[in-house]
């Protein structure tokens, strides 16, 4: 579905990618794991138009710099780490905007199933009930759930996630990424996300894109990626016994 | 049962339009009939109705004050009301942050050191008296908010709100400094600086009303018709993008709009500050963030408070008249701070 080709992202003097390519498919969850500063979130910015990179992004043959923002918005879907409201917006009026790539221009006509698809993303999430609710009324949990409900609303075909989970109890996170083990079942999805946590990288994603520098390490089914040699050379430690030992402390003591 | 959080919304009905074009109307009507000459509202209404159809005023009603003084004035007073704080109501959305105003951009300063220019420097345009102090102070608008944004630009490569707050700031000291030096040394050629950092709407004319009008029509067309991107930028910018937002020219789109509606009211009635601050603050209150029915609430509170305050301004030490933006400071910073400690305390 995404194709990159030699992505290549500068700040100044400062080279963020370089010379990336990888390979999104239907169906797949790609975790993009790798240390701070090795250009997850850069490539992420690339793919959702925040930042300006050379190279090709393809979107069926077609670079994705190329998409009208409301084209891009239709094929694309972003779930950021941080989300905050400072105004006292509904849950509904802020699920409603994911329609807005959908809004009826000069032309064409009315967005025919803008509601149906706003209340099933209210009903998927679990936000059905609040959807009168102000914004800052809002648990952290419950606001990730507001906007995964907007990007579910928006109906992408790729959905990106920036560490969704970040701030959440691990009850949010089991949540969050059980919705969107759910969402991906749908055939002609896929789903590209940053995650620090390598164990999750494992239980949820179908491949990893492994980084480092900016640079891409290694991309292949999850298994094949994680391996102790990679993630040693990337980390610079013995991941897999560091995660054993914190297994550890998880038996019960007398 | 039902969450407690639920926030109970009425809707922006036609009725709703309607009582609320009859509150400005009333709020005119009592504007022109009161002042030093006091005149019956059945007068007001007799002699605006009949000047409206070309017809002759009855002999004992004061025309004159009426339809040549009053009437201009309240007119020029309830667009730029209703300009000021539809201009707060756009750039605290577009910018996520309350404290976003014509004034804290230093947009208005920009303005209103574009109008002291073309009067110091007597610039005028054939055909019109007051063309050349507007276009200049449009152009100074536009100047300032394009310096703003690139040194914002040059900070910080997003656009970030704060910085954009921050240099605005900034910016509005430096050019009342400015100001005040043109206004000293061509204080023949120009308007007082109390004029220019109070404001005041004496001797406005019908020419400013009709200026006012159609930059209000216009402006206010481009900005509601905005109001889906606007609830976009409110939420969060990055946000906006994510959605399909086209970001960047949505954004120059609503700035440029403003600094044009800000610099037309900067030089018909010198800044008043606090309006575009505070007003779209209470709309909020009342309506909720959302720009559909947050925008033309602006606009009518908007138009009504200024009313109120320039009455209050004429009226309250008779026969001295106050500038008005002492009334809107005094009347704004109070409840400005009545609406932090409700915010504060509601959190």
């Amino acid at each position: 579905m995404l194709k990159g080709n030699r992505v290549t992202v500068r700040y100044g003097a400062f080279t963020a990618l370089e010379n990336l390519s990888f390979d999104l498919a239907e169906g797949q969850w790609l975790m993009l794991v790798g240390p701070n500063g090795a250009g997850k979130s850069t490539l992420i910015e690339a793919i959702a138009g925040g930042v300006r990179y050379t190279g090709e992004i393809l979107w069926e043959g077609r670079d994705i710099q190329g998409l009208k923002p409301a084209e891009r918005a239709r094929r694309v879907g972003v779930l950021s780490q941080r989300n905050s409201v400072g105004y006292a917006y509904t849950v509904e009026e802020v699920v409603g905007l994911g329609r807005y790539a959908y809004r009826p221009g000069f032309l064409s006509g009315k967005d025919e199933d803008g509601e149906a698809r706003i209340a099933q993303a209210l009903a998927m999430t679990g936000m059905t009930s609040l959807a009168g609710a102000s914004m800052l009324t809002l648990s952290g949990g419950e606001t990730q759930r507001t906007f995964l409900a907007q990007v579910f609303a928006q109906n992408p075909q790729v959905l990106i996630l920036d560490e969704p989970v970040n701030h959440l109890d691990l009850k949010y996170q089991q949540q969050i990424f059980s919705l969107i083990r759910d969402w991906l079942k749908t055939p002609g999805r896929a789903v590209l996300s940053v995650v620090h946590d390598l164990s999750l990288a494992r239980k949820y994603g179908t491949h990893a894109l492994l980084l480092d520098h900016g640079k891409r390490v290694a991309q292949a089914p999850v298994d094949q990626v994680l391996t102790p040699d990679n993630l040693r050379r990337v980390y610079g430690m013995d991941v897999y016994a560091w995660m054993r030992e914190m297994l550890t402390q998880w038996e019960v003591r007398s | 049962m039902k969450d407690a959080r639920i926030l109970k919304r009425e809707r922006f009905s036609p009725l709703t339009y309607g009582m609320l074009g009859i509150c400005l109307i009333l709020t005119m009507i009592l504007c022109v009939s009161v002042g030093s000459v006091r005149i019956s509202f059945s007068d007001t209404v007799t002699a605006v109705w009949n000047g409206i159809r070309g017809l002759p005023v009855p002999a004992q009603i004061p025309k004159n004050i009426i339809l040549n003084v009053r009437l201009p004035r309240v007119l020029c007073v309830a667009l730029s009301g209703a300009s000021l704080s539809l201009c707060g109501a756009a750039m605290q959305g577009l910018l996520r942050n309350p404290l976003a105003d014509g004034s804290t951009m230093g947009v208005s300063s920009g303005a209103a050191l574009g109008a002291v220019l073309a009067m110091a420097a007597g610039f005028t345009l054939p055909g019109s008296r007051y063309g050349g102090v507007t276009v200049s102070a449009m152009a100074f608008a536009f100047g300032s908010l394009v310096l703003i944004l690139s040194l914002a630009y040059a900070l910080d490569r997003s656009l970030a709100t704060s910085s954009i707050i921050l240099i605005g700031v900034i910016f509005t000291m430096f050019l009342s400094a400015l100001i005040s030096l043109v206004v000293t040394f061509a204080s023949d050629h120009t308007r007082s600086l109390a004029f220019w950092t109070l404001g005041s709407f004496s001797g406005t004319n019908y020419d400013q009303a009709k200026l006012l009008g159609v930059t209000l029509v216009c402006c206010g067309g481009v900005i509601f018709h905005c109001r889906n991107e606007l609830n976009a930028f409110a939420i969060g910018e990055d946000n906006a993008r994510h959605i399909g937002v086209n970001v960047r020219r949505v954004k120059l789109t609503i700035l440029i709009t403003v600094s044009v509606l800000i610099g037309v009211c900067v030089s018909v009635s010198g800044t008043v500050s606090f309006v575009g601050l505070v007003m779209p603050h209470i709309a909020r209150m009342l309506v909720g963030p959302n720009h559909r029915r947050l925008l033309p609430a602006s606009l009518f509170s908007g138009a009504i408070f200024l009313l109120l305050a320039d009455l209050t301004a004429r009226t309250i030490l008779r026969p001295i008249e106050l500038s008005i933006g002492v009334v809107t400071s005094l009347v704004g910073a109070a409840a400005f701070i009545v609406i932090f400690y409700r915010t504060g305390k509601g959190r």
